[in-house]
């Protein structure tokens, strides 16, 4: 009898080809994970090459995933469990292994031939150099081919099951049920008959190769984690942003019309909202990213709600339209989940470099509302709230989101749409103003006395016609190039988006000693990694405060007392510093960047030893606390 | 395709304009006129075609509220502030594709697009190609005077090859478009061309532009009294009777009082301008507008000269329906909605098909 050990968190890593399935496989292992009620984070990390060259390092594909019996928030720094399809998946992924961790290795490509390919000029398993680590050797596709026999698949096609059976093998030295993978591999493949019972069947014989085997001395338990009460689902990034604008939409009671361009990391958007033509949702697949928010702007002039989704390659070629959503004062809502840049720079890895250019990447003055989103689920709050800002201020509202939130995955308590607040997007109907004539007529830059959003009378209302368009206007909607009608409207339109910070709550502060010296600010997806550093932090005894900005234009009202409220600001973020750069410009606070731009989330492991370091620059004692929990390993 | 609408009473004939409410009192002229003053330099060859336009109007039938003018930019795209409908004076080459966002969500909206010939064909012409490929329910005035007037006076992609402006002292050196060339190699379903200041061929072909349904690409020669006077001179006036080659569907192909007509060369398909009294009126081409294949309409094209202009086919070139994109995707729509949709939907997909509950 295997033994059981009980474990807090594990970190696995599944790694192959990137035609082997190990996005299945992951996903399928978080799906089941969540459901058992651990925590969940998810990193997808893929080439961009569909398919790359087999068995060669730039083809490797991989999928990790943190579960634990604790609320979590990142997908880990290093896994503890790696799964190994061939030699270049052992190769490109060793290193992040920690010492001491599993290797499950499918021995099947472990040729003279493919590991001199990926440059092992001697075989790994055999040559000593994985000795600080538990090497489970196994020939996964051999087992699978024979498991799957039955089926009277070609070897090619019956060895691509291999991705099941080395899941099942993972369901079992878990402890994870199997009906949930069972019922989904049946659907997937329900039009397939013998490819379905292969998968079954493969799952099946890698669970049962676990239990009858006496390769693992021991197996592992995560027990569930503590979660308020409430119904739960997995959810990705991109799928809660598709259903926040979804939301967003259908609560202006507006119908929802994405013009869009595919673009890495950002179609599954796309590929999501065109499944929900039920609902009413239009999808517009354009020629260019510059037709997809034209005829998004062109959807909102007509009173819908009109979005696009992008990165930010294209967020570059959206911007002149941007302007004219600006100048005409018509709601927009641009969804750019951010990528490494600049140019193509690599389409599948993440960044937050796009802040500057949201912001200030248009000629003219030109404002724009940016939100962020912190996590996966948190996208559908974004984008509901994005939605808002755009209908209500009449405004385009840019949406920062990134591969690592798109891709990435958690447990979300489902919402109860009842609960989310209408948004009104008070059409004129009437006239508002009357004509030198004395003929009522409508102005269309006549606006709300508080929140400065202008009357928006949409085509089809009658005895409102009107024009409007990117050349400057006066407020009865008159062409003017008038000096101070410009200045006037210039100051107007940044003050609209201003305003807005009277919908946005203050910064709140997590400071449980209340006597923290240095604040961690994050935006965006570093939410995650400066959680999980603040954890270690606090466990290791020092005071720390965290914050989290969701709003980068305008920023909450209160940022400034924050800021200055710390000795050290330290603002971690993928990219060389855009966001210090604004805070540093707006508020004169001398803030610290902490940059990385590696194409990955910032590792938390790393961030805490350099608060630390930093830490020691300051003089004076530093408060203590304590708090058990951490995320790096102890 | 045939569209019938009740909202149409008496004039189902506008196919183009299903779904458009009706005036319920006859409009005017002068309803569809707004008060901004006309800012054209004098002469502008704009000024016909908004007269025209503003005359053709009213006889659609349709209400101002339900007509949008989306423009680019240039000279042409100031056309919005001139007719008291509503209207989008938007970007350099951008208006077919915010037309079509447009178009799309709203089928009770006549959507037309002004562009000129640098906004549609140099800066926009990727938009331009693909919203007639789509075949969206607009039509798209082109008012072409082989020049930018805007930014004054340089060669634009249907100047003639060798075009001397501010911008090519020595000669421009690319060769032009020929607009409806193009558009029907973007497999455009409606292409016709009319001259500015022809009030009578204009009103006709802007009226079978909004019969048509689909994209309707109208090209309007249009002369820039400034950079480009004279331009069209051989269509204008006396020399129309040489220069002008016109088209009427069903009848054969002859100008010039009936001494010359199109005849095409049987083996290549070319066709080229004859005497008819050399070659029989019974060889001469008739024009057949409705042809499903764009061959024969892509020869007429043909006929147009690419240097300067001495002679053009002037009326509708090819006027076939096909299915148009924005019917389509509504359809989709509504097709997926008949299948039964509820109001809980939208909570049931966000609550997805695996949860689990906590405590």
């Amino acid at each position: 009898m295997t033994k059981v050990t009980q474990l807090d968190r594990v970190v696995i890593r599944f790694a192959g080809d990137s035609g082997d399935g190990m996005q299945l496989a992951g996903d399928r292992f978080t799906s089941e994970a969540a459901l058992f009620g651990n925590d969940i984070a998810t990193l997808p990390n893929f080439p961009a090459e569909i398919r790359a060259p087999a068995g060669t390092l730039p083809g490797v594909s991989s999928f990790q995933l943190h579960f634990a019996n604790f609320d979590i928030s990142t997908p880990g720094d290093r896994p503890e469990v790696l799964v190994a399809m061939n030699p270049a998946a052992l190769k490109a992924n060793l290193r992040d292994v920690r010492k001491g961790g599993m290797l499950i290795v499918d021995t099947a490509d472990f040729s003279p031939r493919a590991l001199a390919k990926v440059g092992y000029s001697s075989d790994p398993l055999a040559d000593g150099s994985l000795a600080d680590y538990q090497v489970v050797a196994l020939d996964l596709t051999a087992m699978t081919v024979e498991a799957v026999k039955e089926f009277g698949l070609g070897r090619k096609d019956a060895a691509r099951t291999k991705n099941m059976f080395a899941l099942g093998l993972l369901t079992w030295l878990y402890g994870r049920p199997t009906t949930g993978t069972e019922g989904f591999l049946s659907s997937k493949f329900a039009s397939k008959p013998e490819i379905r019972d292969a998968n079954v069947t493969a799952f099946r014989a890698g669970h049962a190769f676990g239990e009858t085997t006496e390769v693992f001395a021991v197996r592992y338990e995560v027990s569930p984690a503590p979660m308020p009460a409430g119904r739960y689902r997995q959810i990705n990034g991109n799928t809660a942003m598709a259903y926040g604008l979804m939301v967003g939409a259908q609560k202006a009671a507006m119908t929802l019309f994405l013009g869009t361009y595919p673009i890495t990391p950002a179609s599954d958007i796309l590929h999501e909202l065109s499944k929900h033509k039920r609902h009413g949702v239009l999808t517009y697949q354009a020629e260019d990213e510059i037709a997809a928010i034209g005829a998004a702007l062109g959807a909102s002039y007509g009173g819908n709600l009109g979005a696009t989704s992008t990165s930010g390659p294209g967020l570059a070629l959206k911007m002149e339209t941007i302007g004219l959503a600006v100048m005409t004062e018509l709601p927009l809502v641009i969804v750019d989940v951010q990528r490494a840049g600049p140019s193509t720079g690599m389409p599948t890895k993440t960044e937050q470099a796009d802040l500057l250019q949201a912001c200030f990447g248009r000629n003219g003055e030109s404002p724009v509302p940016v939100l962020a989103p912190r996590s996966p689920a948190d996208c559908f709050d974004t984008a509901i709230e994005a939605c808002s800002i755009a209908v209500r201020y009449r405004t385009p509202v840019i949406v920062l989101s990134d591969g690592y939130v798109a891709n990435g995955a958690e447990p979300w308590p489902v919402p109860d749409l009842s609960l989310i607040p209408s948004i009104d997007p008070d059409f004129d109907t009437e006239p508002n103003a009357v004509k030198e004539s004395g003929e009522a007529t409508h102005f269309p830059y006549r606006r709300d006395p508080e929140t400065l959003a202008r009357a928006w009378a949409i085509p089809g209302t009658p005895g409102l016609e009107h024009r409007l368009g990117g050349i400057e206007k006066n407020e009865s909607g008159g062409i003017s190039y008038e000096p101070e009608n410009h200045d006037r409207m210039v100051r107007l339109r940044a003050d609209k988006v201003a305003g807005i910070v009277r919908d946005i709550p203050d910064l709140e502060i997590d400071d449980p000693s209340g006597a923290a010296r240095v604040l961690l600010l994050g935006w965006g997806s570093t939410y995650g990694p400066v959680r999980a550093a603040v954890r270690n932090l606090r466990g290791r005894g020092f005071s720390i405060a965290q914050a989290h900005l969701r709003h980068l234009n305008p920023f909450p009202a209160n940022l400034g007392d924050v800021l200055r409220g710390y000795e050290r600001v330290v603002v971690p973020e993928m990219n060389l510093g855009q966001l210090s750069m604004m805070l540093r410009a707006r508020y004169l606070v001398d803030v610290r960047s902490y940059s990385r731009v590696r194409g990955l989330p910032i590792s938390n492991e790393e961030l805490t030893a350099d608060v630390i370091a930093l830490l020691a620059e300051l003089s004076g004692p530093h408060p203590q606390q304590g708090e058990p929990l951490l995320e790096e390993k102890p | 395709m045939t569209t019938t609408d009740p909202t149409l009473g008496d004039r189902q004939g506008y196919a183009g304009l299903a779904g458009v409410p009706l005036s319920l009192t006859p409009l005017t002229r002068k309803e569809f006129t707004s008060d901004a003053e006309v800012r054209w330099c004098p002469g502008c060859g704009d000024y016909s075609i908004l007269a025209t336009f503003l005359g053709v109007m009213p006889d659609l039938g349709i209400t101002r509220e339900n007509t949008v003018i989306v423009s680019g930019i240039g000279c042409s795209s100031r056309f919005p502030y001139y007719v008291d409908s509503y209207g989008l004076h938007s970007i350099h080459g951008r208006a077919p594709a915010i037309a079509s966002g447009l178009a799309i969500t709203r089928p009770d909206l006549s959507v037309w697009v002004v562009t000129g010939d640098g906004d549609a064909l140099s800066i926009g012409g990727n938009h331009l190609i693909h919203t007639i490929r789509r075949n969206i329910n607009l039509t798209i005035l082109l008012f072409n005077n082989r020049i930018y007037g805007l930014t004054k006076g340089q060669y634009s992609p249907t100047s003639e090859q060798g075009k001397v402006t501010k911008s090519t002292p020595l000669g421009s050196l690319d060769t032009p478009f020929n607009p409806l060339s193009l558009a029907l190699g973007a497999e455009a379903g409606f292409v016709a061309r009319a001259v500015d200041s022809d009030r009578a061929g204009l009103t006709e072909v802007l009226k079978a532009a909004a019969n048509h349904r689909g994209t309707a690409l109208v090209e309007i020669l249009q002369n820039c009294p400034i950079f480009n006077d004279n331009a069209f001179d051989a269509v204008k006036g006396k020399a129309a009777d040489e220069g002008v080659i016109p088209l009427r569907h069903g009848q054969p192909v002859v100008f010039a009082g009936g001494r010359l007509g199109v005849v095409r060369d049987p083996a290549t398909g070319v066709l080229s301008v004859a005497e008819v009294a050399e070659v029989g009126l019974d060889n001469v081409l008739v024009h057949d507008a409705h042809r499903a294949d764009p061959s024969i309409a892509y020869a007429l094209t043909r006929l147009t000269d690419s240097g300067v202009l001495h002679r053009a086919p002037i009326g509708i070139f090819r006027d076939v329906t096909r299915p148009a994109y924005d019917d389509l995707a509504r359809q989709q729509v509504a097709t997926a909605r008949g299948e039964g949709s509820d109001s809980d939907g939208l909570q049931r997909l966000v609550t997805g098909q695996e949860t689990w509950s906590v405590g």
